[in-house]
């Protein structure tokens, strides 16, 4: 079974778009049907542009929360001096514990002296299986404000590689979350291909750097998409020469263009919305990323 | 009496290797000579999230293992087989229980000495 | 006052924004960049770096000699940073948070302190103004730690009285985000009018709406997409207090590491009236409607 993750570091360069493309690609190709997933937990947005229809729906249960009980708390401060997030305030007749700040690490539950703290399960999200015009598709939603973000990646992926092993499919297609952090390290690990999506702009080359760098920290295989290519001819040319000096492959060039927008307001991939030269591109990235993606 | 672990996609030794430590479906423990086996289900390392590695060498260090034959093994999860004192036997793919304890019996394993990635 | 410019989606101009608004602010201003995974707005505000540190996050070591292996520390970690194997207790200090119960319990004192690299702080000026940014070591998980590092430096480094502070926050709505708007007098979320953009802005306004801080909108690249944003504002009394124009000149700057607000007067005036009605919003502004 195979895993394809597509990031980009840096946000809004196009890649949900484009792994939307690849769920639409990959459908009318008939033989290499995928597990759909979106990974980007925190903001999902392949939802709007594949329009799942859930099959189950589930709680996302993860971690504990601290809970001050009041009737029988004696305010000794004990909890406060020991909190290393600063997550309890002291400063009201009963100390209060901040949610947006309990990591749930269970130090003032254990600590303090008279069992005034209750350590309740936290509900952080929903996830789903769903059926979409491509094929399956798992996709979560975390609770705004919640933490363990990257738990959820991990049960999704899990949920993708369950259901693809069920079902006899050999490939999973996820968008994964933006920047480098707990979220996107869950949705890296073990992964077959990480496609990352470039823009040619100062922020975005340097997310670029530092996604290629997360991937290469896990040893993984790479391949890059540019898109945006005409928006600064120079930081294009310096994209690709970072590419060939670091071996990976590029394997579309995409300019800017005002279909992707169009598409998204019709909720369609933009190879649905317009069969031409940009269609032709994602598909042949498509067959390069089925080609070349051996574990 | 020998015990080794291996991942597997199901629970009989006609199933396949799973070809993911922290994450199989569960282990099969058995006595490669008796070919005597139990299996443990790993089906809720699927709500734990992160931190699958080390649960699963956990529950193979209780079940008293001295190896575990596998696919991938990651980096945390190769670290605590090897503090247990557990060999590994990695890059396992495509073949089920039976023919992994056949390859273990005739002594055809390479033990690794590193996490896969 | 503290201004926070975050957004639920990336790539809105959460960065653009947060540029300009530091070029055109009246009065001296502290910019802080605590998008510490991809950390961007040096590229557009060119500071000089005068100093930089690594920061720490304290993990626990076990002296195995004195450690009896009674699993205490592992039974208690809600992280999985500790485990019992075989004759040893393992750290995997990659998992740990850093919360020191298991110090605390430990009845053999046999756990003391390390540290775990998060990675760099670094600090400058901007001209008469100031900077100060987080960036994660690559491989790490946890940002929050090194917010938390970023704000404490921020702290000892500015008399609040003194500068106003600019935060450019992390995208999305989990704890990275949260954490680096929670200390803000006033949050700005940037959005596109895009069906992404209004998801996102949906999720980010139930994500803040709990922090009771004024919350006021940026529509970047106006005019691309529908009505749909300036509808949910309406709908929910958030003041859409500047409408940055499609503009493939925009576009083109920004590829160019320029900072809009010194493309054109029309630019100028629209960040400096965002920076204006930003004030009103906040603590000063406030008292003076309240007068």
């Amino acid at each position: 079974m195979r895993e394809i993750v597509v990031i980009s570091g840096k946000g809004g360069t196009g890649k949900t778009s484009v792994t939307a493309a690849f769920a639409h690609i990959g459908r009318s190709g008939g033989k290499t049907q995928a597990v759909i997933c979106d990974l980007d937990v925190d903001a999902p947005d392949l939802h709007l542009l594949l329009q799942p229809r859930p099959v189950t729906t589930h709680q996302f249960a993860s971690g504990h929360e601290a809970r001050i009980l009041p009737e029988t708390c004696t305010a000794c401060g004990e909890c406060a001096s020991r909190c290393r997030f600063q997550a309890i305030c002291v400063d009201g007749a009963v100390p209060y514990i901040d949610p947006l700040k309990c990591e749930g690490c269970n130090v003032c539950v254990t600590f303090c002296p008279v069992g005034a703290i209750a350590f309740e399960p936290k509900v952080c999200g929903t996830w789903h299986r769903s059926q979409t015009r491509f094929g399956p598709m798992v996709h979560a939603l975390l609770r705004p404000g919640e933490e363990n973000s990257g738990r959820l990646v991990a049960l999704l992926r899990d949920q993708a590689r369950h259901y693809a092993r069920a079902n006899g499919l050999d490939l999973i297609l996820a968008d994964g979350p933006p920047g480098i952090g707990c979220p996107a390290i869950s949705a890296l690990t073990g992964v077959h291909l990480a496609v990352v999506v470039a823009e040619p702009t100062p922020s975005g080359r340097h997310d670029f750097h530092r996604a290629v760098e997360l991937c290469q920290h896990f040893k993984l295989n790479i391949a890059t998409i540019i898109n945006k290519a005409d928006l600064n001819p120079q930081l294009n040319a310096a994209l690709q020469q970072d590419c060939r000096r670091m071996h990976i492959p590029v394997i579309a060039e995409l300019r800017h263009d005002m279909a992707f927008t169009h598409a998204l307001m019709q909720a369609q991939t933009v190879t649905e919305f317009k069969d031409g030269a940009l269609a032709a591109k994602l598909r042949r990235a498509w067959a390069d990323i089925l080609t070349t993606n051996t574990p | 009496m020998v015990k080794i672990a291996i991942t597997s996609q199901g629970p009989t030794l006609d199933d396949h290797i799973d070809t993911r430590f922290g994450r199989a479906a569960g282990f099969i423990i058995i006595d490669p000579h008796a070919m005597t086996f139990d299996y443990l289900d790993n089906g809720a390392c699927q709500v734990r999230g992160q931190g699958a590695g080390i649960q699963a060498a956990e529950t193979v260090a209780r079940a008293g293992a001295e190896a575990v034959l596998t696919g991938y093994v990651g980096p945390k999860a190769f670290k605590a087989l090897s503090a247990a004192g557990i060999k590994i036997g990695a890059d396992l793919h495509d073949v089920t229980v039976r023919e992994a304890v056949r390859q273990f019996n005739e002594g055809r394993i390479t033990w690794t000495d590193r996490a896969n990635r | 006052m503290i201004v926070a410019i975050a957004s639920g989606k990336g790539g809105t101009g959460k960065t653009l924004t947060a540029a300009s608004l530091v070029r055109t602010w009246a009065g001296p201003v502290v910019a802080v960049d605590l998008d510490v995974e991809v950390p961007n707005l040096h590229l557009f505000l060119n500071p000089r770096i005068t100093g930089r540190q690594p920061a720490f996050l304290q993990v626990p070591v076990v002296d195995n000699a004195k450690c009896d292996r009674c699993g205490r520390c592992a039974d208690f970690c809600q992280f999985r940073a500790l485990s019992v194997l075989g004759a040893t207790v393992m750290v995997f200090d990659q998992m740990c948070h850093g919360c020191g119960g298991c110090k605390d319990l430990c009845p053999q004192g046999a756990i003391t302190w390390g540290s775990r690299e998060l990675g760099e702080i670094a600090w400058g000026g901007i001209g008469d103004d100031h900077f100060l940014m987080g960036r994660l070591r690559v491989g790490e998980a946890m940002s929050p730690p090194l917010m938390r590092a970023v704000k404490t430096r921020l702290k000892e480094w500015t008399p609040a009285a003194h500068s106003d502070v600019i935060i450019d926050a992390p995208p999305g709505v989990s704890c990275p985000a949260i954490n680096a708007v929670m200390d803000s007098d006033v949050i700005v979320l940037v959005t596109d009018p895009t069906p992404f953009g209004l998801f996102d802005l949906t999720l980010a306004y139930k994500a803040f709406v709990p922090l009771n801080k004024p919350l006021a909108v940026v529509i970047n690249r106006d005019g691309i997409g529908g009505e749909a944003v300036d509808t949910f504002c309406r709908a929910h009394r958030l003041p859409v207090l500047a409408r940055i124009p499609y503009d493939l000149q925009i576009a083109a700057a920004y590829a160019g590491g320029r900072i809009i607000a010194e493309q054109a007067n029309v630019y100028w005036t629209l960040f400096s009236n965002l920076g204006d009605q930003l004030r009103m919003l906040g603590p000063e502004g406030r008292q003076v409607g309240y007068a």
